[in-house]
């Protein structure tokens, strides 16, 4: 079976052909059975790897075919245990918590009482938070526990389909009801049961039919770049091949009819005497000089190819720097036959949360009542976790770009320190660790890293929570407790109440799977029970999911009734605080140290731990992670939610005790309206409110008209005007949140419950309906204040993006998150700079209709400006806008008119951000990146939602971070962390490329080569198809004796030490253009190969001529000479020399002589034709067989030597430049970055550039030209050359064409020679591009490679391109690539500026 | 690390992922081999390092190759062509096949004393002895003395391999065609008397030793050579049966050192091979003195039909084999171009280094 899966492979189907063809006698070549063998090998080598993949997919696919679930059988009357396999339609499934859902299954019964059941998709959306489901309407009263058997609705729904966010039915009662299924009812296979304790369901869709398998499309087969370019190659050696041999049949014909007509002595006529005509003759040959010359498809090529990246992916598995160690777990390479793509990767698509992002939310800043609490002490904190690295000072700088922020700047520049650098610094503080440790092995409750937790509160934030809670704590008897707080006051204190109240988190204690149990301590338990015994009815009032209209009636009545019961209730929770009067001390004490000491970390930390301790470590489990954040921050103020049911939230302060919230509603989270409210019932002032916490954006328009129902604004602003200025501050934090509160009156309350009843029951529309009543009931709010939380970045992903960026890779963004969150978070990783322009595309406003004319119109219109703009010669270089482009209108873009037009515009930009785009949308784009612009994509994501885009990129890369496996399976790469990517790419892609790029064009030369002797000698043997070299050398050369150093080389060579790689990611760029492997690169390996060829045959053919030698004697010293030739040839390529190298060439060189001397003393009647017995042994006593093969290679050599000697002094690539200076200055790297270290940036400086910059975007050309300008200060001040220079670094804007000397002295010749030649290839080119790059010597004080490549780029200049390659780079110029790049094309100037700056550039050269 | 790893090993060893499940860490092993810090030897080719290089190949070369070309040059040899496709040579009688024993005679001067053993070849050009079918044509086991290879030769001698029904004794092409003149030598030792000295000629120790004994074995059987050949017949173009090749046991039949040399077919169309051997005598005498020879040649080797050339060469020869001046040639040529080379790239790194030392500060 194997072997006909290998027939597939035409090249395997060549292969074996020629083996057949042999067979025949009358072309054969080879001893029939002897040229079988190599293919044989090969066959069996693949056959070995096909099995061992094969084996271990059939393992994995076992494993989880046979995972056991509890399914009901009718037989038996209960649950049994089966596998996963037999699991059929129809089956009711028991699940338990944690159980992973094994297909798609309704949920019938739920052991949570209000039949909720709570999933984790992280599988399957990649979104970790928790999701509930409900119990199928009419199943969810049943009392009693679910039978089966029972069961006997009947039940209708949709076909099969891949909409995971969709499910219609309904289901058929036996008695004739009917009730809708939702996709609420349904469970998706391959989720996680979470928090319930049991589920009871029916299968609905099973194996492949379930949505996630559906939505699963097969993996590809992939093929690198490489090998496809590889592919044509060798059909141009099919061709040569085929060429060859024609040209020896033609001329053995010819010969033959010469030969014939005069009764040669050697000819053969025959077997049966009669002569061959010279057509069949020459029929013949051709035949058999493919054989003979098979050699030229290297038949070894793939096999050593296979066995490379089998090694090149084992070393990146090994790599340690790719080794993480929080989540142990080194990268994987799944995909064992592209590694070389990742060298040549153009286009970065990358998924934003969970892979730019921790997915992890951070409670960052918070504005109460228009008072900022800005939390320094918090960023402080994050900032201490690390000590500043030099390198982060580096970004500092350029990250802190829009000062307008004043104070939140500074707090910014720590913060992204500490993005990039926390979690390393998690490992170096001890208790830091083992919390983190802890909340690993603890993976499963999401969002309860350290860093979450741990939240230092503001010190004057604190002050008015504890004074509120001081307050509220005396006077909480009286009438109107609310009333004694100061406006602020209070504010602050239903600021808190809401953040605390208005979620749905869920608390768990990490030892029980469901809160519930953690929360019996005694005083909560008489409460409970006190007031359940009070308000009998109250349990109906609570959940959305009740849905008989007459109990909820009849509690509305009953409203008035428990209102009495109050102050009992209050007196409850005043006993109830005294029961906790031994705590108080122990919190107020906490309190004291707080406050007085932020210095001594360490007693803090201490602290915190400690606090922990005593709230029984209690752990939230919320549907976002920015609700848990939310929550983790007021525990921080010690406003601790202790306890949620469905129908009331406990919450803990210091002096008040626990306050028991009722619960009456909770309006849910969705899209649309971007807010969740919730309705309760405050037990001290007994009023009801409602709690609306939303993105800021939406919840604005809420607002009540300034101080109409609230109290006047204690200062003379408004509140609302100074939180939102705060909020437009905090726009760059990803999220930010307003909390509202809104006192109702009973009234409204009862005439809004009323309606919102009506629509909770209403079957048809339910969901339109409560969502009007859900708009109805948020209106006239009053803000309370802002919180702002933030997604942390990964660390290093700035970083890595800027590297990416300097290598040349287009990054763009593909989130499913809405736009501003999405450019805040690319502004935060630097994929976005404050000085570029952003083209916004958004069709949403004029989309009425869904007509394709109308989405045409109105994104031609959009475009129509931004491409003609793009291509107007005015920009012949832009700096690279940046597109963002929104869900909507992406469809649009993807449609088939406009692509092209869409990426034209794409293309032109440096960054493309694609928000709310769906999986499908994802994938579309990176199908259209790669089949219209030809560019080699990778893919990188996290969550299910990237599976598709990771799948139809040409390298896919998983993260295999917390979220489920989903996205790591469907990619061949899988890191642990967003950064890795960089070293990834930049090292191990290159190297893979650069390996197999070489190896591949050494297999090609090398083939050609030894076949060029074989063709030559048909020149002198009649073009008989006879080979000189034994058919054992023939056969075996490429498969023994050549291959092993070739292997090592192809292994283990690197061109640049990872260390330059890293430190100049332009190096990345050579793989990009391919320049190690380009079809010019082909020929002239071909073209060298064949003078080799020559080389070597001549030499001994001159040498021999006329002698009595034999024609194997002959062929033995040229078999010899083609070894040392290609060694020789190798260790020219090769660029690093580790013992394996040596030993490996010695031990080929070994095994040719040992094997040529045992074959030829083995047998001496064997093998014919050669018969070469003692042939090698004859020819180690002949001094002529040394001088040959002392002659020929270095003859054979020389040429390729000098020319590669020359061109490395005289036009070193930049790869060559890379390798030398790693060789020249290990030392001076070292010691240039500890200079920086040590040396801290000037800070004046910083703050005037950013003074500088405020004036950038919004300025007119020269304005933004000057605000792109002062960009390079920072750069050159923060770049470790720089700092070596300082003449660059006092270098600003003004100054920017004043002659630099030191900066000019230092030029390197090959950046003055194209400087020279520039003006003048292309005087009548415009006069923009010289002067920009004579603009560039002074300030960049160097010509960079970057420079014109981005130049070229654009432009396209051919002239340009053949300058670029030719050029230096230089490292000083590294920092600042591409923003050179623009920088240079930057809008004209006077003209007369730019002559004279032509002057100077050119004196200088 | 084991010292004998290589790449085999890795294919082997290196599946990319680890069993799932283990408690170990999966941290890799920080080992210089797996984190390809194997410590290396980075050589950049850039002129200043290969100029040494360049250097020392003209340096080694020259000496060598001026050392070959006087050796070469030392070598004595004398070369003449017998064809007779002239009307002028002796031997153009023989052209004609009506002559069947045609013996023609060439008169040659040595103008000086070849010295040392002189071995004696005959030439043939334009011959494809390598020609793909030509070389196939033979069974290396009946050549060896298998019996039943002897009766039943092999496929590949075809059309060769049988005539009127019987095997052919040494089958196939190559013996088919084996070169059939006979050349013998004379000395005019003086004007005076004009009686030729015959030049004494070894047939025996032309062959490889392996080849007259391991490689090629005269049939099993009785005393008679005629007896353990029998069944089988001559080639077609033979005159004589194989074990009439020579009187000599010990040189007839397939061990027959001229039929061994001849099946040691020739590399390239031109080729020569060992004919006789001329012994030195002792140390006081040349072995051919100068003066006049004449050659004698039973002519049968037909060549002139396809263009081909006889000659007979008459060589000293030196350590390193036969006379070739090519080598010696090549080894001076190869040296000064690569010391000419060595040249160009010094000049060049002598520009370039003053700017690399530039280009290095800035980096």
């Amino acid at each position: 079976k194997n072997l006909f899966e290998q027939f597939h492979r035409l090249a395997n189907v060549y292969f074996v052909f020629i083996a057949l063809l042999n067979f025949v006698p009358a072309v054969n070549a080879f001893q029939p059975g002897l040229a079988l063998a190599p293919v044989l090998f090969i066959l069996a080598v693949t056959a070995f790897k096909d099995l061992w993949e094969d084996y271990s997919r059939h393992r994995s696919d076992h494993e989880i075919n046979h995972l056991g679930c509890l399914v009901f059988s009718r037989e038996e009357k209960k649950y049994v245990n089966r596998f996963w396999k037999e699991i059929r339609v129809g089956d009711f499934v028991q699940l338990r918590c944690n159980e992973i859902i094994p297909a798609d299954i309704l949920l019938l019964s739920s052991s949570d009482p209000d039949g909720l059941c709570h999933i984790e998709t992280a599988n399957l959306d990649g979104e970790t938070n928790l999701k509930r489901r409900q119990v199928v309407r009419g199943f969810s009263e049943l009392v009693s526990e679910f039978n089966p058997l029972t069961f006997t609705s009947v039940i209708e729904c949709e076909k099969p389909n891949n909409n995971l966010s969709r499910f219609h039915g309904c289901i058929i009662h036996d008695n004739g009801k009917k009730a809708a299924l939702y996709k609420e009812n349904l469970l998706l296979r391959g989720c996680t049961i979470r928090n319930t304790e049991a589920v009871v369901g029916i299968v609905i869709y099973a194996g492949h039919e379930t949505k996630a398998l559906l939505n699963n499309s097969g993996p590809r087969y992939k093929r690198s770049q490489l090998e496809r370019q590889m592919n044509c190659d060798v059909l141009w050696c099919v061709l040569l091949l085929i060429c060859m041999s024609l040209f020896s049949a033609v001329g053995h014909g010819l010969w033959i009819q010469r030969h014939q007509e005069k009764k040669a002595l050697f000819d053969v006529p025959e077997s049966d005497g009669s002569a061959l005509s010279p057509v069949t003759a020459a029929v013949y040959s051709f035949l058999t000089m493919i054989i003979v010359l098979q050699v030229l498809i290297p038949i070894s090529l793939y096999v050593s190819i296979e066995i490379v990246k089998v090694c090149q992916v084992y070393f990146i598995n090994q790599d340690i720097e790719l080794y993480d160690e929080e989540t142990d777990s080194q990268l994987q390479c799944r995909a064992l036959n592209i590694t070389e793509d990742l060298g040549q990767i153009q286009y970065i698509f990358s998924d934003k949360t969970g892979t730019l992002t921790e997915n992890k939310m951070v409670f960052r800043r918070c504005t109460v009542s228009g008072i900022e609490y800005s939390h320094d002490a918090n960023a402080q904190r994050l900032a201490r976790y690390q000590e500043a690295d030099s390198e982060e000072e580096e970004v500092v700088p350029r990250g802190n770009t829009v000062s307008q922020r004043g104070s939140i700047g500074s707090h910014q520049s720590i913060r992204i320190m500490s993005r990039s650098q926390s979690t390393r610094s998690h490992r170096r503080t001890g208790s830091r660790a083992e919390a983190r440790r802890a909340s690993i092995l603890s993976k499963h409750t999401a969002f309860s890293s350290p860093m979450e937790k741990d939240i230092t509160p503001d010190p004057k934030l604190f002050e008015k929570v504890s004074e509120c809670d001081r307050c509220l704590a005396i006077s909480r008897h009286q009438e109107h407790p609310l009333a004694h707080l100061s406006p602020e006051l209070s504010d602050v204190f239903d600021f808190f109440i809401a953040l605390t109240v208005c979620n749905t988190v869920v608390v768990t204690a990490p030892d029980q799977p469901r809160q519930k149990a953690s929360c019996l301590k005694s005083p909560v338990k008489t409460i409970e029970d006190f007031l359940r015994r009070f308000t009998p009815s109250r349990l109906t009032s609570g959940c959305s999911s009740i849905g008989s209209l007459a109990t909820n009636k009849s509690n509305h009545k009953s409203n008035p009734n428990f209102l009495p019961n109050l102050p009992n209730d209050s007196t409850l929770l005043g006993l109830e605080e005294k029961l906790d009067q031994s705590e108080p001390t122990i919190a107020s004490n906490g309190f004291g140290t707080q406050s007085e000491c932020w210095a001594p970390e360490q007693a803090r930390e201490q602290k915190q731990v400690s606090e922990v301790e005593q709230e029984r470590e209690l752990r939230y489990e919320a549907e976002s992670p920015d609700e848990a954040a939310l929550v983790y921050a007021a525990r921080a103020y010690n406003c601790a939610l202790v306890d949620r049911l469905h129908d009331q939230v406990s919450v803990e302060l210091p002096h008040l005790g626990r306050l028991t919230f009722e619960l009456l509603h909770t309006l849910g989270f969705d899209s649309i309206r971007k807010r969740m409210s919730v309705v309760i019932r405050h037990p001290l002032t007994d009023e009801i409110n409602v709690y609306t916490k939303g993105a800021d954006s939406v919840v604005m328009d809420l607002l009540l008209p300034c101080s109409s129902g609230t109290p006047s604004p204690p200062h003379g602003h408004s509140p609302i005007r100074r939180t939102l200025l705060h909020l437009q501050g905090a726009a760059l934090d990803p999220h930010s949140t307003a909390c509202l509160v809104q006192v109702l009156s009973k009234e409204e309350y009862a005439c809004w419950l009323q309606s919102h009843l009506e629509a909770e029951s209403s079957v048809d529309n339910r969901e339109e309906l409560l969502f009007q009543s859900a708009l109805r009931l948020e209106t006239n709010l009053h803000l309370l204040g802002a919180t702002g939380i933030e997604d942390r970045l990964q660390e290093g992903v700035p970083e890595t993006i800027t590297k990416l960026r300097q290598a040349g890779l287009q990054i763009w963004v593909l989130s499913g998150d809405k736009q501003e969150t999405a450019i805040n978070v690319a502004y935060a990783c630097k994929l976005l700079d404050h000085g570029e322009e952003i083209i916004t595309l958004n069709a949403e406003s004029q989309v009425g209709g869904f007509g394709s004319s109308a989405p045409q119109e109105v994104t031609s219109q959009d475009w129509e400006p931004w491409s003609s703009w793009c291509l107007s010669p005015e920009r012949v270089n832009p700096p690279g806008p940046c597109l963002v482009i929104d869900g909507r209108s992406l469809a649009y873009a993807l449609e088939k008119n406009l692509e092209d037009r869409f990426l034209i515009l794409a293309k032109q930009c440096r960054s493309v951000l694609c928000c709310r785009s769906t999986p499908l949308q994802k994938s579309m784009v990176v199908k259209l990146v790669r089949s219209k612009l030809k560019a080699m994509t990778l893919a990188i994501g996290d969550g299910a939602n990237d599976v598709s885009m990771i799948q139809v990129a040409d390298v896919g890369v998983g993260i295999s971070g917390q979220e489920g496996m989903q996205a790591v399976m469907a990619s061949d790469f899988a890191v642990p962390r967003f950064r890795y990517l960089e070293r990834l790419l930049i090292v191990h892609g290159h190297w893979c490329y650069s390996r197999l790029a070489n190896m591949v064009l050494y297999f090609f030369y090398k083939n050609t080569m030894f076949v060029g002797l074989l063709f030559w000698f048909q020149f002198y043997c009649g073009f008989s198809a006879s080979a000189m070299i034994d058919q054992w050398y023939l056969i075996f050369f490429n498969l023994l004796f050549s291959s092993l150093p070739q292997l090592v080389t192809g292994v283990l060579d690197k061109d640049v030490p990872a260390r330059v790689l890293l430190s100049e990611p332009q190096l990345y760029r050579s793989g990009q253009n391919m320049e190690e492997y380009r079809p010019c690169t082909f020929w002239l390996n071909m073209a060298d190969a064949a003078f080799q060829s020559l080389v070597c045959f001549f030499i001994p053919y001159l040498a021999y001529y006329d002698s009595e030698v034999d024609m194997f004697t002959w062929g033995t010293p040229i078999t010899a000479i083609a070894l040392f030739t290609f060694l020789l040839h190798l260790g020219i390529e090769t660029k690093t020399w580790t013992w394996l190298n040596w030993i490996t060439c010695g031990f080929s060189i070994l095994l040719f002589f040992s094997v040529a001397l045992v074959y030829n003393a083995s047998c001496a009647t064997c093998y014919p034709p050669s018969n070469p017995y003692w042939t090698m042994q004859t020819l180690l006593g002949d001094p002529l067989f040394y001088l040959t093969c002392l002659i020929a290679p270095v003859a054979a050599l020389l040429p390729r030597l000098f020319f590669k000697a020359l061109q490395g002094s005289l036009f070193p690539t930049p790869l060559q430049l890379g390798r030398q200076s790693a060789k020249k200055t290990p030392k001076k790297l070292s010691t240039s970055k500890g200079n920086l270290a040590q040396e801290p940036l000037p800070r004046d400086q910083r703050t005037e550039d950013s003074e500088e910059r405020t004036i950038g975007p919004s300025e007119s050309l020269s304005g933004d030209f000057a605000s792109q300008a002062s960009w390079h200060t920072p750069q050159l001040a923060c770049s470790p050359e720089a700092s070596g220079e300082p003449s660059a670094v006092d270098m600003s804007v003004p100054v920017r064409e004043d002659p630099l000397p030191e900066g000019l002295s230092a030029q390197t010749p090959e950046s003055s020679t194209p400087g020279q030649d520039m003006p003048a290839d292309c005087p009548g080119d415009s006069k923009r591009k010289p002067s920009s790059t004579g603009r560039a010597a002074p300030l960049s004080s160097l010509f960079n490679l970057p420079n014109f490549s981005s130049l070229n780029w654009i432009s396209s200049l051919s002239l340009v391109s053949g300058l670029g390659s030719v050029l230096q780079f230089s490292r000083s110029g590294l920092q600042m690539d591409k923003r050179d790049g623009e920088f240079l094309s930057r809008p004209p100037q006077p003209d007369q500026d730019l002559h004279d700056l032509r002057g100077h550039a050119t004196d200088y050269f | 690390m084991a010292m004998n790893y290589n790449a085999k090993d890795e294919v082997d060893g290196g599946p990319p992922c680890p069993p799932g499940g283990t408690a170990k860490t999966r941290r890799p092993d920080n080992t210089a081999f797996k984190q390809q810090r194997l410590p290396a030897w980075q050589p950049i080719l850039t002129a200043g390092t290969v100029l040494p290089t360049f250097f020392i190949i003209g340096l080694i070369f020259i000496p060598i190759g001026i050392g070959i070309f006087v050796t070469s040059n030392n070598i004595r040899e004398i070369e003449i062509d017998y064809t007779g496709t002239e009307p002028s040579s002796p031997c153009n009688k023989c052209l004609s096949p009506d002559v069947t024993p045609c013996i023609c005679t060439i008169n040659f001067t040595l103008e000086k004393s070849f010295e040392g053993n002189v071995f004696m070849y005959y030439g043939l050009s334009n011959f494809y002895q390598n020609h793909r079918r030509y070389v196939k044509s033979r069974d290396d086991s009946q050549l060896n003395g298998d019996p039943s290879a002897l009766l039943n030769p092999s496929k590949e001698c075809e059309p060769y391999r049988r005539n009127e029904d019987k095997p052919i004794a040494p089958c196939g092409a190559i013996a088919n065609s084996m070169f059939n003149d006979t050349l013998e030598l004379f000395l005019i030792s003086n004007e005076s008397d004009p009686t030729p000295v015959p030049i004494p000629l070894k047939k025996k120790g032309i062959a490889w030793w392996t080849d007259k004994n391991v490689k090629f074995r005269n049939p099993p059987g009785g005393e008679n050579l005629e007896e353990r050949f029998k069944g089988t017949t001559k080639p077609v173009n033979w005159l004589k049966p194989v074990y009439m090749l020579d009187s000599d046991i010990d040189n007839s039949g397939f061990v027959n050192e001229d039929f061994i040399v001849w099946m040691r077919t020739a590399a390239l169309p031109t080729f020569r091979k060992l004919y006789r051997l001329i012994e030195r005598k002792n140390d006081l005498h040349p072995t051919l003195p100068a003066g006049r020879y004449y050659l004698n040649i039973t002519y049968n080797y037909p060549v002139h039909s396809f263009d081909g050339r006889k000659r007979m060469i008459l060589s000293t020869i030196s350590w390193m084999g036969g006379k070739n001046p090519f080598l010696g040639i090549a080894y001076i040529a190869i040296g000064s171009i690569s010391f000419l080379l060595g040249v160009v790239l010094l000049v060049i790194n002598h520009k370039y280094r003053n700017n690399s030392n530039t280009a290095d500060i800035t980096i």
